[in-house]
């Protein structure tokens, strides 16, 4: 944009979590009123980039970060919010930071209120000042207009709709005189679409005023239309850093979900056995299956129809799809969309509506105890707090479902008195962790004291000893290291093999679902944006994760404009 | 061995138990003697065994220590109360009902030789099902108050209390023994089961060795009547249901998850804990040899608390073993710090020092509650 010295400018930026490299050698320069887009998956170093620049204390007390930064080619190296907002660096977060109570004007003005002068201030600094409110009204008035919209600035945050919240806290980064770049982190993802239109109309004018902006979001079609250049972050490293009209839709998704040449054997054999009688099967309705036993046919485990589940911060929609019997089937999709309330609703764990079918046969929902009742078994995406017991030996944590819902592991006369059978129960224990080789000290010791990989598998033998028809496993990788990853995996990949159980794995790392499942399906804002076989090219799941599943044909046309 | 020993009785304990050892070897230098020393730490022990018992469901089940302890008190000296105001009726019903169905062995001589016991089975009896009810509901709030039922149930224990104050003058109980004689009506403060069934339990197979140089007192009935009380709950425990209420104490959303219904197994809980602290009163009363009524419950629970507290007992995790052992560490202490330490002094301190030591324990034991915690 300018030939003087850039804005701000990286030079070879690297940080590590405790030997845990998140990101690497990231260098690019920002110029003033440049919009920068930055895209990644989750968990591709975004946020950290981030914390660095705004000098968060996590960075710091974590070690610091490699390389530097300098700015209007000044070395500088935060280590408080407050060095980086004297800078003119502001940040607006995902989550709200507003005081629901305060007005507009209180939030926007909040600290560098305008003070009447009295004799009174001249004594005791300051802090005994009252208010000009007319005066911060103005402010706020003129800091909300320059985003192009109209809100009322004596109006409660409290009482505002989403939308409103997410301008003020950019009307707070604006007013603060000196401000020249600023971070938006999602700005768009509470918004409507209408509201969308309006904010990016008001950051472009924001940008011609000189003021860089860097844009993050999920939504490609907003980056590319807002930003000047795109910069792409997969697993800590910066893939692409171009102009934004010399990229299409298709190819940044691509440059985000990538990793073509890792991609491992998808068992092949199974997607053709299961996926050839899937279109028949479909069409023939749900009636006859059950009735007619016709041994090679295959028939859907679960069908979902028109799910939604309540579940905070994964809402559910509008659901529907089904899995066949023997399947290993996907759920995809970037964080907060949904995924992870399909399995939690269809378990019953959170309020939900539609209708689920497990053979043929309607499923009561959101009562955990008719799901483990029709032999469905569910592995926690929180391990620590739904998925065990930390406070007791393993031989309970993985005995105690199927002594609560089976009545196993019981002596006695059943509905008069049982006790349960610890014998039994440490055996079954010792089974499964000599089976899955978890290392510990026996059945005896406690689940907490464990590691991750360790604790995620009690939690597959605790639903593997249920003998399920049916295995919901979210996020089985989360939190574990690399080599408890691929154990895990492939103790999922054997039990269906062995047992031909269905199971349903939900996990925010598309590339291992690709590697475990034979289809994929991809959430987004609460709906299945498609589902494709395992087989299909990773930018076909990047463009449905990115909300670009209807614009499919729009891109193409562009592809071959470029072309 | 030995360091194995310690880490699982823990050094609060083991310092405890070494203080009350050393209790027990000063005491013959200032003239209190052991082995009736001894007598009255087991019948302590007997007597509040089966209330210190009644801590394990709602902890065990995560709602915290039975500061509502009170409650289930109040159906115990309703049995209690009841018990002896229809005395005769029950025993004359007893009669009746072996005439009508022509049992053989239940004959007025028997009934009439039985008297105390039946009198006392009968307050356990009356007692159960008004614990039961006033358990349910009790249940059913702190399900309402999850996360802070400790501070709501000592509410409820001191309300109740209040509550009952009015009802003890109210409610038509007649037996001359048990109302005010200057009115006729409204239950006296203090009511002697003397002549009903004092010492039923006590007195039972009691070990009572009354020479020049041994008096040794032990109340085998109260004794047997706590073990088998304990077994019971040691055995509850182990059920299905009791394995879904530790389940239920140690994550509720796991035990959710699981199929359990969470709230159905703390109202459990909540109500074994108050039927068992009726029968703990009634159990204590016949020991004691009065029905302690309008202010008597009121602090109940603290000793309670601070027994198993005492026994190694956490807000969440709570054995049979924590119950015996804090029970007769924290019995003992109280029993012998006070006499010991008056007979040192020439004076009689005993209630003042009984005071401090008990208040005292109390305040270590829940100090100690919150290293215990989650």
């Amino acid at each position: 944009m300018s030939e003087n010295t850039p804005l701000i400018r990286l030079d070879h930026i690297g940080k590590e979590f405790y030997g845990n490299r998140v990101l690497s050698d990231i260098s690019f320069d920002i110029n003033a009123g440049e919009i920068i887009g930055l895209v990644g998956e989750n968990g591709a170093g975004k946020s950290t980039l981030l914390n660095i620049l705004f000098g968060m204390p996590v960075i710091s007390s974590t070690g610091g970060h490699e390389g530097s930064i300098y700015i209007d080619g000044k070395y500088v190296n935060f280590t408080s919010p407050n060095q980086a907002l004297a800078y003119g660096i502001g940040m607006v977060h995902q989550e709200f930071s507003l005081i629901p109570g305060f007005t507009a004007t209180e939030n926007i003005l909040l600290n560098r209120e305008v003070l009447n002068g009295s004799s009174m201030s001249y004594v005791f600094s300051d802090r005994v000042s009252t208010l000009n409110r007319e005066a911060m009204n103005e402010r706020a008035s003129a800091a909300i207009h320059t985003l192009g919209v109209n809100i009322n600035p004596d109006m409660a945050v409290s009482e505002m709709p989403v939308g409103y919240k997410q301008f003020i806290e950019i009307a707070r980064e604006i007013d603060r005189k000196n401000t020249r770049l600023l971070f938006l982190d999602e700005p768009t993802a509470v918004l409507a679409e209408s509201e969308a239109e309006i904010l990016i109309a008001a950051l472009k004018k924001l940008a011609r005023s000189g003021i860089a902006i860097v844009f993050i979001s999920h939504r490609l079609s907003e980056v590319k239309e807002l930003c000047h250049r795109i910069l792409v972050l997969r697993d800590g490293r910066l893939i692409t850093d171009r102009n934004a009209e010399e990229l299409t839709m298709r190819q940044i998704a691509s440059f985000m979900v990538g990793r073509e040449s890792e991609r491992r054997e998808v068992p092949q054999e199974a997607v053709q056995q299961e996926e050839a009688p899937d279109e028949t099967q479909t069409l023939d309705g749900t009636s006859a299956p059950s009735v007619k036993k016709k041994k090679k046919k295959i028939r859907p485990a679960l069908k979902v129809e028109h799910l939604w589940v309540d579940m905070p911060g994964e809402t559910v929609r509008d659901v529907s799809f089904e899995v066949m019997k023997g399947e290993i089937f996907g759920i995809g999709g970037l964080a907060g969309h949904g995924k992870l309330g399909i399995p939690n609703g269809i378990m019953g764990l959170y309020p939900s509506g539609g209708k689920v079918r497990l053979f043929g046969k309607t499923l009561t929902l959101n009562k955990p105890r008719a799901a483990l009742g029709r032999k469905m078994a569910f592995v926690s995406e929180d391990r620590r707090g739904v998925g065990l017991l930390l406070d007791e030996p393993l031989d309970w944590n993985i005995t105690f479902t199927a002594m609560q819902t089976q009545g196993r592991f019981l002596l006695g006369i059943p509905y008069i008195f049982q006790i349960r059978n610890e014998y039994a129960m440490r055996k079954e224990a010792q089974k499964y962790i000599d089976r899955l080789s978890i290392k510990c000290t026996g059945p005896q010791q406690h689940a907490g004291e464990l590691s991750g990989g360790n604790q995620q598998k009690v939690c597959l033998a605790k639903a593997f000893v249920l003998r399920p028809d049916i295995l919901l496993i979210c996020e089985p990788t989360r939190g574990i290291d690399i080599g408890a990853k691929t154990l895990v995996l492939d103790t999922i990949r054997e039990y269906n093999k062995e047992h031909g159980t269905t199971i349903i794995i939900t996990s925010s790392e598309l590339e291992e679902l690709r590697s475990v499942c034979n289809r994929v399906a991809i959430v987004d804002s609460g709906r299945i944006a498609g589902i494709l076989p395992a087989s299909s090219p990773a930018e076909d799941f990047g463009m449905l994760m990115t909300g670009q599943a209807a614009n499919n044909n729009e891109d193409e046309e562009e592809v071959k404009e470029s072309a | 061995m030995i360091k194995r020993f310690i880490d699982r009785a823990g050094w609060p304990r083991i310092i405890i138990a070494l203080f009350l050892l050393g209790l027990f070897i000063a005491a013959p230098f200032v003239g209190v003697r052991v082995d009736t020393s001894l007598s009255n730490t087991l019948v302590r022990f007997g007597m509040n065994g089966v209330m210190v018992l009644a801590m394990i469901p709602m902890v065990e089940a995560g709602c915290g220590l039975n500061f509502g302890l009170p409650l289930g008190i109040i159906a115990g000296l309703l049995g209690a109360t009841l018990s002896l105001e229809w005395n005769d009726e029950i025993l004359a019903y007893l009669i009746e009902m072996g005439l009508r169905y022509k049992i053989s062995w239940l004959t007025d001589t028997f009934v009439m030789n039985w008297r105390e016991p039946l009198g006392f089975a009968s307050a356990i009896i009356i007692a159960i099902p008004i614990a039961a009810i006033l358990g349910w509901f009790y249940g059913k709030l702190l399900n309402r108050v999850k996360g802070d039922e400790m501070m709501i149930a000592t509410y409820v224990g001191f309300s109740s209390v209040s509550f009952m104050c009015i009802a003890w003058l109210l409610l038509p109980y007649k037996h001359p023994t048990m109302v005010w004689g200057y009115a006729g009506k409204g239950l006296r403060t203090t009511i002697s089961v003397e002549g009903y069934w004092l010492h039923v339990l006590s007195d039972a197979l009691a070990i009572d060795i009354n020479t020049e140089n041994i008096h040794l007192y032990i109340p085998t009935g109260m004794l047997i009547f706590f073990a088998v009380m304990a077994f019971l709950v040691w055995v509850f425990m182990r059920t299905k249901t009791g394995t879904a209420m530790t389940a239920v104490g140690s994550n509720p959303d796991f035990a959710r998850a699981s199929g359990v219904n969470v709230d159905k197994m703390r109202t459990i809980a909540v109500v074994m804990s108050t039927v068992l602290g009726a029968i703990g009163i009634i159990v204590y009363e016949q020991s004691f040899g009065f029905i302690q009524l309008y202010m008597g419950p009121f602090y109940m629970a603290l000793p309670a608390v601070a027994s198993i507290l005492l026994g190694g007992a956490s807000v969440n995790k709570a054995g049979i073993l924590n119950v015996i052992v804090g029970t007769f560490l924290f019995q003992g202490i109280l029993t012998m710090t006070p006499s010991v330490i008056n007979s040192y002094l020439q004076t009689d301190m005993s209630e003042v020092i009984r005071l401090i030591v008990s208040n005292g324990m109390i305040l270590y034991a829940l100090t100690r509650k919150v290293r215990a915690g989650r």
